[in-house]
């Protein structure tokens, strides 16, 4: 079975809401939309105080190159148009808006209908795209269209979707792929036809044997879809690994995908293409999982932009279990832990994990004793344990030297430090310094 | 309202930790320990009882008095070098108290010194032994034979007792002819220090180590085939004047040294190249000090000088890289 080429750890899978359907999330009475919900410039509001709006009408305008329109998941009247404390402390501009109803724009395709043909052309699906306001929904909340239009010079070989879902207790794309398997194979072969490439590939991992079978069941109506069960293994997930283990090429250091030919989507990114194109549905909601150990009810839901965090424990729980220690959004390995209960959720969001107590503080830190555990892990090849020492003595360009800007982030390392070292904190900070130090040189 | 933990990713840790490693390196020395008390009874237990406890003593002390730092004695690290200091010397009355000053120097001079478990450049244990090696040469070189009576060991000084040379010793004494048979090598019955009599208990620890992944093969089996390879050509060269290598690498300190001193993760290589090439040097190392050394053993310099070098090995030695 295939995975990719060096390091990597298996920590505790914990998918415990693999069960629990996607279900629609209550409007909230109030919602704040950030202009920023995905990777690059903010987008500029194009609506006011006191004007009325509808869900999927534009309400964030795109103007900058890296960046993405923002439609309102809601309807209702905006209340104010300022800043905003998001789910992470970091103040945003964002749109207030009270909701009132819910009034769709009427060129959105509400009913229940799968639409199988797209006669669009590949030019004309990345433009729609755009206008959609689709992203990656895989974490970074790459602006889809920018990663779909292939400069003149690069050529894409493989098309790869990311369903390996590596993290551990995510389950929205094991649930998406169980009751949306057609849609996405639509989603797919739109991509295919925006890169004009032949084949495929939809990377899963092997945990999860039904939405292999579904899928693959799918996939067999379709022409050039091929679905690729992968050894489990963390960090599958990342781009650079997936590809790695799907085609055996390797991103060069400071490359992008395409680089090597490939262009990686996640697959509740082609979801959300299928009903972007298909039925005119900006990118609005998405789904999440809302777990946790301590958990009385594991739930996915389909979960509009906006909805505050405390909105979604409110209604998935109640009040936080007594000894909650953590509330995080994303995966226990990659995940952001949340300060802001109050702050929205974005279109990057795929959960709000639970993590008690007694995991959620981290253990005595003790001397390095040189085992290598780090290094081993480390699916870049690098030396965690270096850059540690390295950054704590402010020898900056040195771990710029050892490549520290080719760490991905996954967390390996501190994972699999015996004397629990916070190695990944000491690299981020390596990483941002030598960033900095690049950025003066240039100048 | 309670207030939620905030940290950097990730929020989740293995259960692996220093503590956990230290300890499954004690639970592979019991074999060692179990043979060492049956070949060489009472003065075995006694000797480790007190190297382990003075190892124990002497790092709570430093730190509690001298660093004033947290005590770390519970992580299991100075029980490895209180075990390993006392199957290192001989099981003779003397040892009972002169291993004290063996884990003064190893745990004081070989460790904390350098600021404790992680820091130390040479294997405490080994920094112990040389400098009881070279302050008492004679103690540290008079073996008792396995398979004595408990109770006479115990009442009688040494120069009263039967003390048998080490094949190593008799080797340089006498040559080839005193070599004996290979099997009462691998199993132990013969005389050298305590803990590296018996191969056999010996590997039984290493295999566990390797299961449990706390070790990994490349440092023993380089250092082992190393030393088997260049005894092996000496001995084809003359057979008269050199010992044939499967009796090189089972007496003598290259199992023990091999399987649970070279190994030791603070003082080798992180690089599975670097972990070859620290292993081809101590063997290489360990045959020229036995054959033209002064010493007729030369395993613990061996692996001290090849510790030195570690950090040029670490420099030389990156692993390969994803993205290049």
């Amino acid at each position: 079975m295939k995975t990719f080429a060096m390091g990597g750890v298996h920590p505790e899978e914990n998918k415990i809401s693999t069960a629990a359907v996607i279900e629609e999330f209550p409007l909230p009475k109030t919602a704040v939309i950030l202009m920023n919900q995905h990777l690059g410039a903010p987008a500029t509001p194009c609506v006011a105080k006191g004007d009325k709006v509808k869900v999927g009408q534009l309400i964030g305008k795109a103007e900058a190159f890296m960046c993405a329109n923002v439609h309102s998941p809601f309807s209702g009247t905006v209340a104010k148009v300022e800043t905003c404390k998001d789910a992470f402390g970091l103040t945003k501009p964002a749109i207030y808006i009270t909701v009132e109803g819910d009034e769709w724009e009427e060129s959105i395709d509400r009913t229940p209908d799968i639409k199988r043909e797209c006669s669009l052309e590949p030019k004309e699906i990345v433009d729609k795209l755009k206008e959609m306001g689709v992203v990656g929904l895989g974490g970074a909340t790459f602006p889809t269209h920018i990663k779909y239009s292939i400069a003149p010079d690069k050529k894409a070989e493989y098309l790869i979707i990311n369903a390996v879902e590596c993290e551990p207790y995510l389950t929205s794309d094991h649930r998406v792929m169980m009751e949306h398997a057609e849609e996405i194979c639509i989603g797919v072969s739109i991509l295919r036809k925006a890169l004009g490439v032949p084949n495929a590939y939809i990377g899963i991992e092997n945990n999860k044997p039904e939405p292999i079978a579904v899928m693959k069941a799918m996939a067999a109506k379709f022409e050039g879809i091929i679905v690729e069960p992968l050894k489990v293994k963390y960090p599958q997930g990342a781009e650079k690994q997936l590809i790695n283990a799907i085609t055996g090429r390797r991103v060069p250091s400071g490359k992008l995908p395409i680089d090597v030919g490939c262009v990686v989507s996640n697959v509740g990114t082609a979801y959300a293409v299928y009903e972007a194109i298909q039925k005119n549905k900006p990118l609005i909601e998405n789904i999440l999982t809302v777990t946790g150990k301590k958990l009385q009810a594991q739930h996915n839901y389909h979960v509009r932009f906006g909805t505050t965090y405390n909105d979604i424990i409110a209604h998935a729980m109640g009040t936080l279990p007594e000894t909650t220690g953590k509330v995080i959004s994303g995966g226990p390995m990659m995940g952001k832990a949340v300060s802001n209960l109050d702050g929205p959720t974005t279109k990057g969001a795929s959960s709000v994990l639970v993590i008690d107590e007694s995991e959620a503080t981290r253990a005595t830190e003790s001397n390095c004793i040189r085992c290598g555990k780090c290094m081993n892990a480390c699916p870049m090849g690098l030396e965690p344990y270096l850059f540690s020492s390295l950054v704590k003595n402010r020898r900056i360009e040195e771990a710029g030297a050892h490549n520290i800007l080719d760490c991905i982030e996954c967390g390996c390392c501190f994972f699999s430090c015996p004397a629990n070292k916070p190695l990944l904190d000491e690299i981020r900070l390596g990483k941002n310094l030598y960033r900095g130090i690049l950025m003066a040189k240039k100048k | 309202m309670k207030l939620l933990n905030v940290s950097g990713s990730p929020h989740v840790h293995s259960d692996e930790s220093t503590k956990k490693i230290m300890w499954r390196v004690n639970l592979a020395l019991v074999p060692s320990l179990i043979v060492a008390i049956a070949f060489f009874g009472l003065n075995a237990l006694l000797i480790s009882i007190v190297s382990v406890g003075s190892c124990i003593l002497f790092q709570w002390l430093i730190e509690k008095f001298l660093l004033k730092t947290e005590s770390t004695i519970s992580d299991g690290s100075a029980v490895v070098t209180g075990l390993l200091l006392a199957f290192n010397v001989p099981a003779t009355r003397e040892m009972i108290l002169l291993v004290i000053i063996a884990a003064l120097v190893a745990i004081g001079i070989g460790k904390m010194s350098f600021g404790g478990l992680g820091k130390n450049p040479f294997n405490p244990a080994l920094v112990g032994r040389v400098f009881m090696l070279i302050s008492f040469p004679v103690q540290m070189t008079t073996w008792p034979k396995p398979g004595q009576n408990l109770f006479s060991m115990v009442s009688q000084p040494t120069t009263d007792l039967t003390t048998g040379p080490t094949p190593l010793g008799m080797f340089k004494e006498n040559g080839v002819q005193a070599v004996g048979d290979i099997w009462g090598y691998f199993v132990g019955h013969i005389g050298g220090s305590l803990g590296e009599v018996s191969a056999l208990a010996i590997l039984i620890g290493a295999i566990y180590l390797l299961c449990r992944r706390v070790i990994s093969w490349h440092i023993p089996v380089s250092f082992i085939g190393t030393a088997f390879i260049f005894s092996g050509i000496l001995w084809l060269c003359d057979k008269t004047a050199f010992m044939d290598p499967l009796t090189t690498i089972l007496t003598g300190g290259i199992m023990l040294g091999a399987c649970f001193m070279a190994t030791d993760m603070v003082t080798s290589p992180m690089t599975k190249s670097g972990q070859l090439i620290f292993g081809f040097g101590c063997g290489l190392l360990t045959i020229i000090i036995r054959n033209w050394g002064n010493y007729p053993e030369g395993v613990s310099f061996a692996i001290l000088l090849m510790n030195a070098v570690t950090p040029l090995i670490n420099r030389w030695c990156k692993p390969k890289r994803f993205a290049n």
